[in-house]
């Protein structure tokens, strides 16, 4: 029977699908949520509690890092759009052909390369010995080795570049699609260039711009490189308390409850984003 | 191209700097990093020394060039069996995944389908440690059942082809489905129809129009694999990826022979990231 | 009201894309309230033209006035004119009323007083009650009347209007060509309309201007290009013609004599004066000017006359023709039917006398290119 061998093959490709699902992101997810609930209570003795969720909230040290990585993901995320938005609109909108080939090849490339990479770049450039440093000495306007590696400036450096394509190629996507006409009949009809903007590019850019702040706001909380390597001592990031509690600390507990904050505020942000505008994750994802 | 909108000669200009300025910004880290391989001196940094290779062929301390150094070597190596190996899986799951979804109606397929997208949302710090402590559960949990050892489900690197597996495939499904739904399905009913076989259709027809996107999902998979930091940060054992090798290093403090694995990195990923994009450029 | 000042005029308007000259030296005046039309193939400049005209391309050389007044260096946005793009160009990201009311708010006019314009305005299209509605509840036909109601509101000095009609589907484009000139005529507005339809020009137009190679071939009403058209250009594209090419053997006061390659002898009209024995020339005859019978007595009256065997009939209602080849010259004619019918029962084989007066057979010198395309 054709419909009994159509349902074996079925159940074939849908058997990867779900081991896939199950034992790499729903099993491990609901395990590390159970983890976060265990309290330790004496040698290999745990009790289901709130516990290591009290603990975040009774040590400023924590929520206080937590709070400084939302807020620094989200205006890194703002300084992408803005510094991105005109870059994918000149692509996008007033290159043609071999030049707008080119020009978005060159904003991918720095993507393909490890991460690693492009934070040991700014690294060179930006440390107290660094190209910037000597440039701005060699031009007279510093007197000695000026530091501006280790500090928030260097980090929304380092998370801006590492963004930086999430949210153009995005960008380039949507405004390619706007109908130059669109544009023209603006124009025709008396629009200011700021009126076409803020009427028309922005509004159809819209699915855009939501897939690249999301993708970018979940990049730059989930980063672990660049605030480790590009910040100070005091500028802690929420990574880096979960990978302490982990790796150095061995407390799992505490370090579970700090991984499910950090997924419930990034689900949170792009399930009220989606919202906001009204958009679906599948769209949104097909977008980037 | 809008070519009808007048605009001022002053903001044509600014315009044209703030893109060129832009592409100075993208270009300069990684220039940076490429021209230091070639700096005479053991810092990456300035004063400029003067011109040499020994960063790559160099065999006297402490200038040990890239090919020379074992335990760079020996990463890039793991670095490349753990590429390898996510491929390979995420290839043929992400086209299982893509006949499933384009050629598939069922009940709770829009609920499988927002989870098959899910780990595109997930930090991967937090899709490491979470395999990391359901991956220890269970060996504790056999262990303690079976009196036996399950070294395979701590920290090393099947966990890390496990890992950074959890999050390619997702794209690897996005690519090939993106290709699978180009497809005219009256294609391999004519093939039906010339007397082949289901699978023989399939695999005469349907698979042959889909290697493209396979080939270009592979390559995105091995890319995404060698650059992986976060899932891998917390899965990893006792043989660490190139990432994590330089990324001890750095912490420590570095020498060109960094930069000098940096641009053969840069190198290597341009070349493949063009070779995917032309794959899947290709008849569209 | 009319005035004399024309709304629109064009002096030697020129523009060069590098080396390549879209529009060459074009002048023309459209008088206030016109139906003014631009007909040409593709690739003839006519876009060109009018996007000139909006200002989104400037000059390489020449004039523009609206109202008497030169908008050479006014930007699209200040230009008096407004323009109905080929896709309409609706925007998708507002309702049916804002976009309407877009130009009015560029404007900064209040809002209670956009509404009531914008209400009015919809109800002139025949379209009232229907602000709130997203563009994509349209209909293909009430788009049009949205992007038209979208540029009237700004009571602009003139409407351009580039292919809008391209898109729709035959029976919608009929329907359409009769609304368009209704509503021209009840916003009693100058429209500029571009189109490579001779039938939306032929039937909507008070003035057509047949633009060819980036030049104005030749103005003037429908009648005047179909029955009197002054260059072998528009003789051949608007309207359907019979073409020889022949060489002129005799030139008397009655008419020319000319024959072709294959030996037939035709009789005609020089159309544009001019033409001597030696010339090359091209003959052009309308299917409809060329008159059937069943025997010779029928057509001998007539200066060009001849017998041809039906190749093939292509019925088409009002608009049938017949396919005939000379039986002496081997040339192919298509002839109108007569809507009688008292030809209804010929068919592939028969043979049919045919003949046509040497007035209604135009003579034009032959230029480099005889198809005229």
């Amino acid at each position: 029977m054709a419909t009994d061998r159509s349902k074996l093959a079925f159940w074939l490709l849908l058997a990867p699908c779900l081991i896939w699902l199950v034992t790499l992101i729903i099993l491990p997810h609901v395990g590390m949520f159970l983890v976060s609930l265990r309290e330790k209570v004496g040698v290999r003795e745990y009790e289901t509690s709130f516990a290591n969720y009290a603990v975040f909230l009774n040590e400023p040290l924590y929520w206080n890092t937590f709070a400084r990585t939302a807020y620094m993901s989200i205006a890194a995320t703002i300084l992408t759009l803005l510094i991105g938005f005109p870059i994918s609109y000149y692509i996008a909108k007033l290159t043609r052909g071999r030049t707008k080939t080119t020009s978005f090849l060159m904003c991918l490339i720095p993507f393909w390369v490890s991460e690693l990479v492009r934070t040991f770049g700014w690294m060179i450039l930006l440390r107290e010995t660094g190209v910037f440093s000597n440039f701005l000495q060699y031009l007279g306007l510093v007197n000695g080795p000026i530091e501006m590696l280790y500090n928030d400036a260097a980090i929304m450096t380092g998370l801006v570049y590492t963004s930086m394509l999430f949210m153009v190629v995005p960008l380039v996507t949507t405004l390619d699609s706007l109908d130059d006409s669109l544009i023209e009949a603006g124009y025709d009809l008396g629009a200011s260039g700021f009126a076409i903007l803020r009427e028309i590019v922005i509004p159809h850019a819209m699915p855009g711009i939501v897939s690249g702040c999301i993708v970018v706001f979940m990049l730059s909380l989930g980063n672990y490189l660049t605030p480790i390597l590009l910040g100070g001592k005091d500028s802690l990031w929420f990574t880096g308390l979960i990978y302490s509690q982990f790796i150095t600390r061995f407390n799992w507990e505490l370090g579970s409850a700090f991984g499910f904050l950090l997924l419930g505020l990034s689900s949170l942000i792009v399930f009220v984003g989606l919202k906001l505008t009204g958009q679906s994750l599948g769209k949104t994802m097909a977008q980037s | 191209m809008i070519t009808g909108i007048p605009q001022s000669r002053a903001f044509k200009w600014s315009y044209r700097a703030y893109v060129t300025l832009f592409f100075i910004y993208l270009a300069l880290p990684l220039a940076t990093v490429c021209a230091f391989a070639f700096n005479d001196s053991v810092f990456p940094s300035l004063p400029w020394e003067g011109f040499t290779l020994d960063w790559f062929f160099g065999t006297d301390a402490p200038y040990i060039g890239v090919f020379h150094e074992s335990p760079i070597l020996r990463s890039l190596v793991t670095s490349g069996v753990v590429a390898f190996w996510v491929s390979v899986l995420a290839v043929f799951v992400g086209t299982c995944n893509a006949f499933l979804f384009v050629r598939h109606e069922f009940r709770g397929k829009a609920i499988l389908y927002v989870l098959m997208l899910l780990p595109l949302i997930i930090p991967g710090i937090i899709l490491g440690i979470s395999i990391l402590v359901f991956s220890s559960t269970v060996a504790n949990f056999l262990e303690d059942a079976t009196g036996l050892w399950f070294d395979r489900l701590r920290p090393g690197l099947i966990l890390v082809v496990l890992g950074q597996f959890s999050f390619i495939t997702t794209f690897a499904t996005l690519v090939i489905s993106a290709r699978l739904q180009k497809f005219d399905p009256s294609l391999e009913e004519a093939a039906l129809n010339l007397g082949a076989t289901h699978w023989g259709a399939v695999r005469a027809v349907t698979l042959p129009f889909l290697y493209p996107a396979m080939v270009a999902a592979g390559v995105v998979a091995v890319l995404m694999s060698f650059e992986n930091f976060n899932t891998t940060l917390m899965l990893v054992g006792s043989d660490a990826p190139l990432t994590i090798t330089m990324f001890d290093r750095l912490k420590l403090g570095s020498t060109p022979v960094l930069n000098a694995v940096s641009l053969l990195l840069i190198v290597v990923s341009a070349l493949l990231g063009l070779a995917s994009l032309l794959l899947q450029k290709r008849d569209d | 009201m009319l005035t004399d000042v024309p709304d629109l005029q064009c002096r030697s308007i020129s523009k060069s894309f590098d080396d390549f000259k879209a529009v060459k030296d074009v002048s023309f005046s459209v008088p206030q309230g016109t139906f003014f039309s631009i007909l040409g193939p593709s690739g003839c400049g006519k876009t060109t033209l009018l996007r000139m005209i909006a200002g989104f391309q400037k000059p390489t050389s020449g004039d523009l006035l609206i109202k008497g007044k030169s908008v050479i260096d006014v930007p699209p946005n200040k230009r008096p004119v407004s323009m109905v793009f080929q896709h309409l160009a609706l925007f998708p990201m507002m309702n049916i009323g804002a976009n309407v009311g877009f130009g009015l708010r560029q404007r900064g006019v209040n809002r209670s007083d956009i509404e009531k314009q914008v209400t009015r305005v919809l109800e002139r299209v025949g379209l009232a009650g229907v602000a709130e509605r997203p563009i994509s509840s349209l209909s293909g036909g009430q788009k049009q009347r949205v992007a038209i109601a979208r540029c009237m509101v700004l009571e602009p000095d003139v409407l351009l209007l580039d292919e809008p009609l391209g898109a729709l589907d035959l029976k919608l484009r009929e329907h359409m060509k009769i609304e368009l000139k209704q509503l021209q005529s009840e916003f009693n507005t100058t429209f500029v309309y571009i189109t490579h339809d001779q039938s939306e020009a032929l039937v909507m137009s008070e003035q057509i201007a047949v633009m060819n190679n980036g030049v104005f071939e030749q103005t003037g009403t429908a009648k005047e290009l179909y029955y009197e058209p002054q260059t072998a250009f528009v003789a051949g594209f608007v309207g359907e013609a019979n073409r020889f090419a022949a060489t002129i053997k005799n030139r008397a006061d009655s008419g020319l004599q000319m024959t072709t390659a294959q030996g037939q002898v035709l009789h005609g009209t020089d159309a544009v004066g001019g033409l001597a024995v030696g010339d090359m020339v091209n003959v052009f005859v309308r299917p409809e000017a060329v008159r059937l019978s069943r025997n010779a007595e029928g057509v001998s009256g007539l200066s060009n006359a001849g017998q041809g065997k039906v190749e093939n009939v292509l019925f088409n209602g009002a608009n049938s023709q017949l396919i005939l080849r000379d039986q002496q010259s081997g040339a192919e004619m298509s002839v109108a039917l007569p809507q009688t019918g008292e030809f209804r029962d010929l068919s592939r084989g028969d043979l049919i006398h045919f003949g046509w007066e040497h007035l209604q057979t135009r003579v034009y010198a032959a230029t480099g290119d005889p198809h005229g395309h």
